[in-house]
C-alpha cells in the first residue's frame, strides 16, 4: 500500500530533524527530571553551554569540525552504497601519521608542518579504510563488518603504539611528547580574542572548505557520477562501464582520509601530542550526522554545528546541574543521537500523512507516479 | 489494518443464495482520485460468474487502481460495488478474500525459503499448532490440485521450483483462501510462452468448475485466445465492454490506444553488408559456475537485424551480457567491426561501448537505468566519459541536460521533464529514455533485449519503428525476445537457442511458428521435418 | 561574565527553582577537584580525593566544583573550564593529568593548581608525591609473615613506573623477611581502562592464587575491588591499596597500603587557594608524614599478630630513621629484588 508520497524538500530537511531533536529533548528531559532537577534549567545550561560565551562557542566549532569530517566520510561512502563504520579507526590511526609528521619536523615551522601533517592524516586513514574496501571490492567481505573490525584493530594498535613506541622512557601515561610550539596549528583564539581558551582551530576552515568539494566531488564531477551510480544500482553501474571494484576501493579511501583529519584536527591543532581516545567516538557520531544531514554537505554542515553543540553543551550539564554524573551525560547524549540518528525515520510516515491531507499534490509527478504504479 | 470485525458485513456466500445474481462482480460509478489525478472516472463494470473477463489497457489507464479498489486496498472516493449481487463496502484484502475474491500479483508473495505448502498456510493457519494446520492443509490441497489439475510438489522450497510453479503457488493459496473470484494481474509477464500455455489450460480448468476469472493484460493475443469478454480502459475511463468472439486484436488496440495502430512491423527487404558483429567459440559460465553459453558462433552484418528465439533461460541472457562486457568471458571472441573485443576485469562495458556497441539491456530497471536518478542523469549513463559531457574531472551538467533534452524530444519522452525521477516514468516512457541513448549515439551495433517488454501497444510500434530505421541506416542488430511474435515480424534471420547453444536458424518470412516451436525444444530442423 | 548573567537570569525565570551551589557560588574563588577515569567512586584512589574534599566541606562548611572526565582527551577542557570560571585551586589527582595541566597551567598563571602523583615544573604548580614504596615496603613484610605457601602475588593497575614503585617495594619488604618468597607479579593493562577492570584484576588474582599465591596485593584503582573478592571468595588474604579498605572483606583483607590521597586533598583545598599558604614545587609525603602506611582497625586486627605488628612498626621506624633504605623504582627504572 504504498500510496504515501515523498515528503516535500523542505520537511524532509528541516521539520523532520526539528521534531526529531524535540523528542530527543523531551526523553532526555525524562532523565533530568528521574534525578529530580529540572529539564528547562538543564536544557538552558547545553544551549548557553554550547552558544553562551565565546569559550563555549568555540569549544562548540571545535567539536563541530570533527564531525563535519566523519560526517563527510560516512556520507560519501553512503553514496556509493557503503557504509563506513570504521571513521574511528581511520581517525584513530591517523593520528600516527600526524605525530609521525610533526615529530619528525620537530621545530619547523607550522606553516610546513600543517600541509604535510594534513596529507599523511589523509594518507594514513585512507590506507587504513582502503583495506575493507579492497575486502569489499575483491573478495566480497563486507565493509561493514570490516570496518567495524579495523575499529578494534586501530584501538589495539594505537595502544601498542603509544605504549612501546611513542611513550617516553620514563613517562607513565600512554602518550607522545608535545610537538613544539612552533609546529603547531595555530588556534582562532590567536587571531580572534572571542575564542580564548578554546582549542578550535584552522582545521575549521579546512572543514567548511571540505563541505564545498565534497558537494561538488558528488554532484559535479564524474566520479561523482559514477560513485552515485554504483550507490544506487550496481549492476546499472557496470552497465555504464565502470569498474565497480575500484569505485568501491577509492570511495571507501577518500571516506577514510576525510575521517583521518580528525587526527589533523586533535593531534596537531588541539592536544598536541597523540594520547589515547583522542577521536572520542567522533566517528560514530558521524554517522548520526550524515544521517540528520541527508549525506548532503549543507545538512551535514548544520548537523554537526548542533552535535557540536550537543555535546559541548552537553559537558557543561555536569558542572551547571547538580547530582547529573558523567554517565547521565552520556544517557543524554547517546538519546540525541539515537532519536535524531538511528531514529531519523521514527516520524516520517505520520508526517507523510499529515502532508497528503492537507497539501495538493503536484500534478505531473503524481500523475507520473500513476502511471509508474500502475504497472507494477 | 482492520482484521476482523467485518464480521457484521461478511455476505451469504453465492452458494448460500442460489441464483441471486448472473454477476460475480458489478461497479457502478466508481471514482477515484490521487490529489488532481482522476485515476478512475465513473467505471462501470460487470463481470460474469464463471467467465473469464478480461481487462486490457495501456499503462497508466487505471486497471490496477480498479483491481485494487475490488480487493480492499484502496477505497473508491464513490461508486457502488456489488459483489455476487449485494452492495459490500470492502475495507481491506482481508474483506475481500472473505467475500471469496483473491489475487494473484504480478510480483509474488511467497517466501522463498519456505515449502510450498507452508506458504500457502502462512497468514492462514487455523489451530495454534502448527503441524495439526500443515497436515489438514496437506489433504485440502490434494483436493484442490486433482480439482484443478495445479500439479505442485507440496514439499519443494519456493527457491528450487519455477516462476511458473510459483505462479500456481499463488493461484492455490487464493484457492486454498475459498477464493471463487480471482483477479490475475499481468500472469504472463513472467512466463515463458510453454508456462503460459499451461497457465491459460488452469483458467480453463478454473472457469469450468464455475469460478470467476479476471485477467488484467496488455497482450491483446492473451485475450483473444482465453477471454470471454473483454473491458477496454484508457486513461481511467472504461471505453467499452466486448464479447471476444466478436471483436479482433486490431479493434481493441485501437480502442486502447485511441487511435489505429499497426500491429505488424513495417519494414523493407534488408540489404546486408559485411560482418559488424561477429561472435566466435563464445564459452559462458554464469554467476554460479555453471557453463550457460557453450561454444556460440555467429555474425551480424550491417543492415541486418537478427533476432535470437529461444524459452528464456537457454542462456540468451549471458549470451548478451558476454557480449556487452557485462559478465567476464571463458572462452572465445567478440569481434566488433573487426576489432577484437577486450572483456575482462568489470568494466569491459566501457570498452564494449568505446568499440561502438551500445546495449539495450532486457530489464530497464534492473541494470539499464538508475531509477532514482533524473531522467537527464540517465540520459547519459553510460557515455558520462565523452567530452561532450565536460573534459577532465568535472561533468558539464548544462551540457548534459541539453543533450537529455534532445534525446527525450526525439523519442517523444513523455512528460518531457528531464528532472523528473527517472522512475515516475511510464515504463515505455523508461525504455525510451534507454532507447535514444543508445541509439542516439549512432553505433555500429544494437543489442537488444525484450524491447518492448512492459511497455504499451502505442509505444511498441514507436520503438519497432526505430530499431528498423537503424538496420535501414546500415547497423548491425541482435535482438532477444522471448516474444516469439516480436522477433518473427522484426527480425531478418531468427537464430534459435536451446540449453546454451544455436540450434537452428530460420527465415521469419516462411518459418512457422510450430517449426520454432520445435526448435526452441531442442528438436532440431531435421528431425522435425521426420 | 556574561554568561554568569544569563544563567542567574534563567533562575529566576525558573521561578523557585533550587538553583545549586554550585552555580550560585562560583563568583567566588572555590576550590575544585577533578577525578580521573577510574571515577568518582571507585573506592580507592578516586573516592579518596572525594573524601579528602568533603572533608574540608564539612569542616569549613564551604562547597567545592567537582568533575568525572569521560576520557583521555577531557583533560584539557575539564581543567581549563575550571579555570577559566575562577575556581582556584584546581586539585587533580593522577599523573595522566601532567601534559594537560602543564598546558593549562600556563595558560592561567593566576590560578594555583595541585596535581598529585604526578610533576608538573611551573610557578603556579604543587606537584604532591607519596613515597608508595616505602608503605609498600610495610605491607611486604605483613604478607610474607602471613604468607604459608611461600608464594605471594601482586596485581598492579596500569603497566607503568608508579606501579612498579609500588611492586618493588612490596617485594623488597617481603624478601627482607623472607628471602625465599617467591613474588608473583601481573599488571591488569597499558591504558587508563586497568584502573576500572575488576574482572581482568579479579582474574589475575586467580592465577597468582593457582600458582600458589595465598596472599595478594592489589595496587589497581578500581580494579582492586575484583582482586579483594576473588580472594575473599578463594578463602585466602588481599591487600587493599590507596584508601583503607579493610572493611570490604573482614577477614580476608589482611591490611590496606593507606596513600593518603584524601590528606593531599584536603591539605590543598586548605592551602594551596592562597598565595601566602601555598607552596609551588615538588612535595613527597611519605612515612614519617604518615602519608602513607599500612591500616590497623577492628576488622583486621584478628589477622595481624603482635609479632607482625611488631615487626611492621620497627621496619617503620628503621626506614623513617634512615637505616633501612627501600629503593624507589622510579629514580632508575630497576628493582633490586
Amino acid at each position: 500500500m504504498s500510496v504515501l508520497k515523498p515528503l516535500p524538500r523542505w520537511a524532509d530537511v528541516v521539520l523532520l530533524p526539528l521534531l526529531n531533536l524535540t523528542l530527543a529533548f523531551v526523553v532526555s528531559g525524562l532523565v533530568v527530571l528521574a534525578i529530580g532537577q529540572n529539564p528547562l534549567h538543564a536544557m538552558w545550561a547545553i544551549a548557553t553551554g554550547a552558544f553562551g560565551s565565546g569559550y563555549n562557542f568555540g569549544y562548540t566549532l571545535y567539536y563541530a569540525t570533527n564531525f563535519i569530517f566523519t560526517g563527510l566520510a560516512v556520507a560519501l561512502a553512503a553514496h556509493a552504497g557503503l557504509f563506513n563504520i570504521g571513521g574511528n579507526g581511520q581517525a584513530y590511526v591517523a593520528g600516527l601519521g600526524v605525530i609521525a609528521v610533526a615529530l619528525l619536523l620537530d621545530g619547523t615551522h607550522w606553516i610546513i608542518v600543517m600541509p604535510l601533517a594534513m596529507l599523511a592524516a589523509m594518507l594514513v586513514g585512507g590506507i587504513w579504510a582502503f583495506i575493507p574496501g579492497y575486502l569489499q571490492a575483491k573478495r566480497g567481505s563486507h565493509v561493514v563488518i570490516t570496518t567495524i573490525m579495523f575499529n578494534f584493530i586501530a584501538a589495539a594498535l594505537m595502544v601498542y603504539m603509544l605504549n612501546y613506541v611513542l611513550k617516553a622512557p620514563t613517562g607513565m601515561a600512554p602518550e607522545s611528547r608535545m610537538i613544539a610550539p612552533d609546529a603547531r596549528m595555530p588556534r582562532l583564539a590567536e587571531f580572534i580574542d572571542f575564542f580564548r581558551h578554546t582549542p578550535v582551530n584552522l582545521s575549521l576552515f579546512l572543514a567548511i572548505a571540505l563541505l564545498v568539494g565534497v558537494y561538488y566531488l558528488i554532484w559535479h564531477t564524474k566520479f561523482g557520477f559514477a560513485l552515485r551510480t554504483l550507490g544506487q544500482n550496481p549492476t546499472a553501474s557496470r552497465y555504464a562501464g565502470f569498474s565497480n571494484s575500484k569505485i568501491i576501493m577509492i570511495v571507501m579511501t577518500m571516506s577514510g582520509a576525510l575521517a583521518g583529519l580528525v587526527a589533523f584536527n586533535e593531534v596537531l591543532g588541539v592536544q598536541n601530542r597523540l594520547v589515547l581516545d583522542f577521536v572520542a567516538d567522533a566517528g560514530f557520531v558521524g554517522i548520526a550526522v550524515a544521517l540528520m544531514g541527508r549525506n548532503h554537505p549543507f545538512g551535514i554542515g548544520l548537523a554537526a554545528l548542533l552535535f557540536g553543540a550537543l555535546y559541548q553543551g552537553g559537558n557543561e550539564l555536569q558542572y551547571v546541574v547538580p547530582g547529573l554524573t558523567r554517565e547521565m551525560v552520556v544517557i543524554i547524549q547517546a538519546l540525541v543521537i539515537l532519536f535524531t540518528g538511528a531514529m531519523e525515520g521514527l516520524f516520517r510516515p505520520g508526517l507523510q500523512f499529515a502532508f497528503m491531507l492537507f497539501t495538493p499534490e503536484h500534478k505531473a509527478e503524481a500523475m507520473a507516479r500513476e502511471s509508474a504504479g500502475s504497472e507494477s | 489494518m482492520t482484521s476482523e470485525g467485518t464480521n457484521a458485513q461478511r455476505p451469504e456466500t453465492a452458494a448460500a443464495k442460489p441464483g441471486a445474481s448472473d454477476w460475480a462482480i458489478e461497479l457502478e460509478k466508481i471514482n477515484k482520485r490521487f490529489g488532481p489525478v482522476h485515476a478512475n472516472k465513473d467505471i462501470d463494470l460487470s463481470v460474469r460468474r464463471g467467465t473469464i473477463h478480461g481487462i486490457v489497457g495501456e499503462n497508466g489507464a487505471g486497471k490496477s487502481t480498479l483491481m485494487s479498489i475490488l480487493y480492499g486496498f484502496y477505497n473508491a472516493d464513490s461508486g457502488t460495488i456489488k459483489v455476487n449481487g449485494a452492495i459490500q463496502n470492502i475495507t481491506d484484502s482481508r474483506h475481500a478474500l472473505a467475500l471469496g475474491i483473491g489475487m494473484v500479483h504480478q510480483h509474488f508473495m511467497l517466501v522463498d525459503n519456505f515449502t510450498v505448502l507452508e506458504n500457502i498456510i502462512l497468514g492462514a493457519e487455523d489451530s495454534r499448532i502448527l503441524g495439526t494446520s500443515l497436515s489438514r492443509a496437506r489433504s485440502e490441497l490434494g483436493r484442490l490440485e486433482k480439482e484443478y489439475d495445479l500439479k505442485v510438489n507440496p514439499d519443494a522450497l519456493i527457491e528450487d521450483i519455477s516462476v511458473g510453479q510459483q505462479q500456481r503457488v499463488e493461484i492455490l493459496k487464493a484457492l486454498y483462501r475459498g477464493a471463487d473470484i480471482l483477479i490475475l494481474d499481468e500472469p504472463t509477464g513472467v512466463l515463458t510462452p510453454k508456462e503460459a500455455d499451461d497457465l491459460f489450460r488452469v483458467l480453463r480448468t478454473l472457469r469450468e468448475q464455475g469460478k470467476t476469472v479476471i485477467l488484467i493484460t496488455h497482450k491483446l493475443r492473451e485475450i483473444m485466445a482465453i477471454t470471454d469478454a473483454v473491458s477496454v480502459m484508457r486513461q481511467g475511463e472504461m471505453v467499452k465492454t466486448l464479447e471476444t468472439a466478436k471483436t479482433n486484436p486490431e479493434e481493441l488496440a485501437e480502442l486502447m490506444v485511441g487511435r489505429r495502430v499497426l500491429l505488424r512491423v513495417e519494414k523493407g527487404e534488408s540489404h546486408p553488408g559485411k560482418p559488424l558483429l561477429k561472435i566466435t567459440n563464445l564459452t559462458v559460465a554464469d554467476d554460479m559456475g555453471v557453463v550457460r553459453v557453450k561454444d556460440v558462433s555467429f555474425a551480424v552484418r550491417a543492415g541486418e537485424i537478427v533476432g535470437i528465439a529461444g524459452v528464456s533461460g537457454n542462456g540468451q541472457t549471458e549470451l548478451l551480457e558476454a557480449i556487452t562486457g557485462m559478465r567476464d568471458q571463458r572462452a572465445g571472441d567478440v569481434i566488433v567491426n573487426g576489432h577484437k573485443l577486450f572483456l575482462k576485469g568489470d568494466d569491459g562495458a566501457s570498452r564494449a561501448r568505446a568499440a561502438g556497441l551500445a546495449h539495450v539491456p532486457e530489464d530497464r530497471q534492473r541494470m539499464g537505468l538508475v531509477t532514482n536518478f533524473q531522467a537527464w542523469e540517465n540520459a547519459i549513463l553510460g557515455y558520462q566519459n565523452s567530452a561532450e559531457y565536460g573534459g577532465g574531472l568535472m561533468l558539464d551538467g548544462t551540457a548534459a541536460r541539453a543533450a537529455a533534452t534532445a534525446q527525450m524530444q526525439r523519442f517523444d519522452v513523455r512528460p518531457l521533464n528531464i528532472s523528473l525521477k527517472t522512475s515516475l516514468f511510464s515504463g515505455g516512457n523508461q525504455q525510451k529514455i534507454v532507447l535514444a541513448r543508445e541509439i542516439g549515439r549512432d553505433p555500429d551495433v544494437l543489442i537488444v533485449g525484450q524491447p518492448t517488454r512492459g511497455v504499451d501497444i502505442g509505444a511498441i510500434e514507436f520503438i519497432h519503428n526505430q530499431i528498423v530505421k537503424m538496420r535501414d541506416a546500415g547497423k548491425a542488430i541482435l535482438l532477444v525476445s522471448v516474444e516469439l511474435d516480436e522477433i518473427r515480424s522484426l527480425a531478418d534471420r531468427i537464430l534459435v537457442m536451446f540449453d546454451g547453444q544455436i540450434v537452428g536458424e530460420a527465415d521469419p518470412a516462411t518459418a512457422t511458428e510450430g517449426e520454432l516451436g520445435l526448435m526452441m525444444a531442442g528438436i532440431s530442423n531435421r528431425e522435425a521435418a521426420q | 561574565m556574561k554568561n554568569k548573567q544569563a544563567f542567574k537570569g534563567l533562575a529566576a525565570l525558573a521561578g523557585g527553582l533550587a538553583v545549586s551551589a554550585l552555580m550560585a557560588g562560583t563568583a567566588l574563588a572555590q576550590p575544585a577537584v577533578i577525578y580521573d577515569l577510574g571515577g568518582k567512586f571507585d573506592k580507592s584512589f578516586n573516592e579518596s580525593s572525594f573524601e579528602g574534599a568533603t572533608m574540608w566541606a564539612e569542616e569549613t562548611g564551604e562547597a567545592f566544583l567537582e568533575l568525572e572526565i569521560q576520557n583521555d582527551a577531557q583533560r584539557e577542557q575539564a581543567i581549563r573550564r575550571f579555570a577559566s570560571q575562577g575556581a582556584n585551586p584546581v586539585v587533580m589527582a593522577g599523573f595522566s593529568w601532567g601534559t594537560a595541566l602543564g598546558t593549562v597551567a600556563a595558560e592561567f598563571p593566576e590560578t594555583n593548581f595541585v596535581i598529585i602523583d604526578g610533576v608538573v615544573d611551573l610557578p603556579n604548580v604543587q606537584s604532591i608525591l607519596f613515597d608508595e614504596h616505602t608503605g609498600s615496603f610495610l605491607v611486604g613484610v605483613l604478607a610474607a609473615m602471613t604468607s604459608e605457601s611461600n608464594v605471594i602475588g601482586f596485581v598492579g593497575g596500569m603497566d607503568i613506573p608508579l606501579i612498579h614503585k609500588f611492586y618493588c617495594g612490596y617485594a623488597q619488604g617481603a624478601k627482607a623477611v623472607n628471602a625465599d618468597i617467591t613474588v608473583i607479579e601481573s599488571y591488569t593493562g597499558t591504558t587508563p581502562a586497568a584502573w576500572n577492570d575488576p574482572v581482568t584484576a579479579g582474574e589475575l588474582a586467580r592465577a597468582a592464587s593457582d600458582a600458589g599465591a595465598d596472599v595478594v596485593f592489589a595496587a589497581a584503582g578500581g580494579s582492586g575491588m575484583g582482586v579483594l573478592q576473588m580472594m575473599a571468595d578463594l578463602g585466602k588474604y588481599s591487600i587493599g591499596v590507596d584508601a583503607n579498605q579493610n572493611y570490604m572483606h573482614p577477614g580476608s583483607v589482611l591490611t590496606s597500603m593507606l596513600k593518603r590521597v584524601d590528606v593531599a586533598v584536603y591539605n590543598s583545598f586548605m592551602n594551596a587557594g592562597d598565595a601566602d599558604t601555598f607552596t609551588p614545587g615538588i612535595t613527597v609525603i611519605g612515612l614519617s608524614e604518615e602519608g602513607v602506611g599500612y591500616a590497623l582497625d577492628e576488622h583486621n586486627e584478628a589477622l595481624l599478630t603482635d609479632e607482625m605488628i611488631e615487626a611492621a612498626e620497627d621496619y617503620k621506624a628503621r626506614i623513617i630513621a634512615g637505616e633501612v633504605e627501600v629503593h624507589d623504582y622510579t629514580t632508575d627504572s630497576t628493582c633490586p629484588v
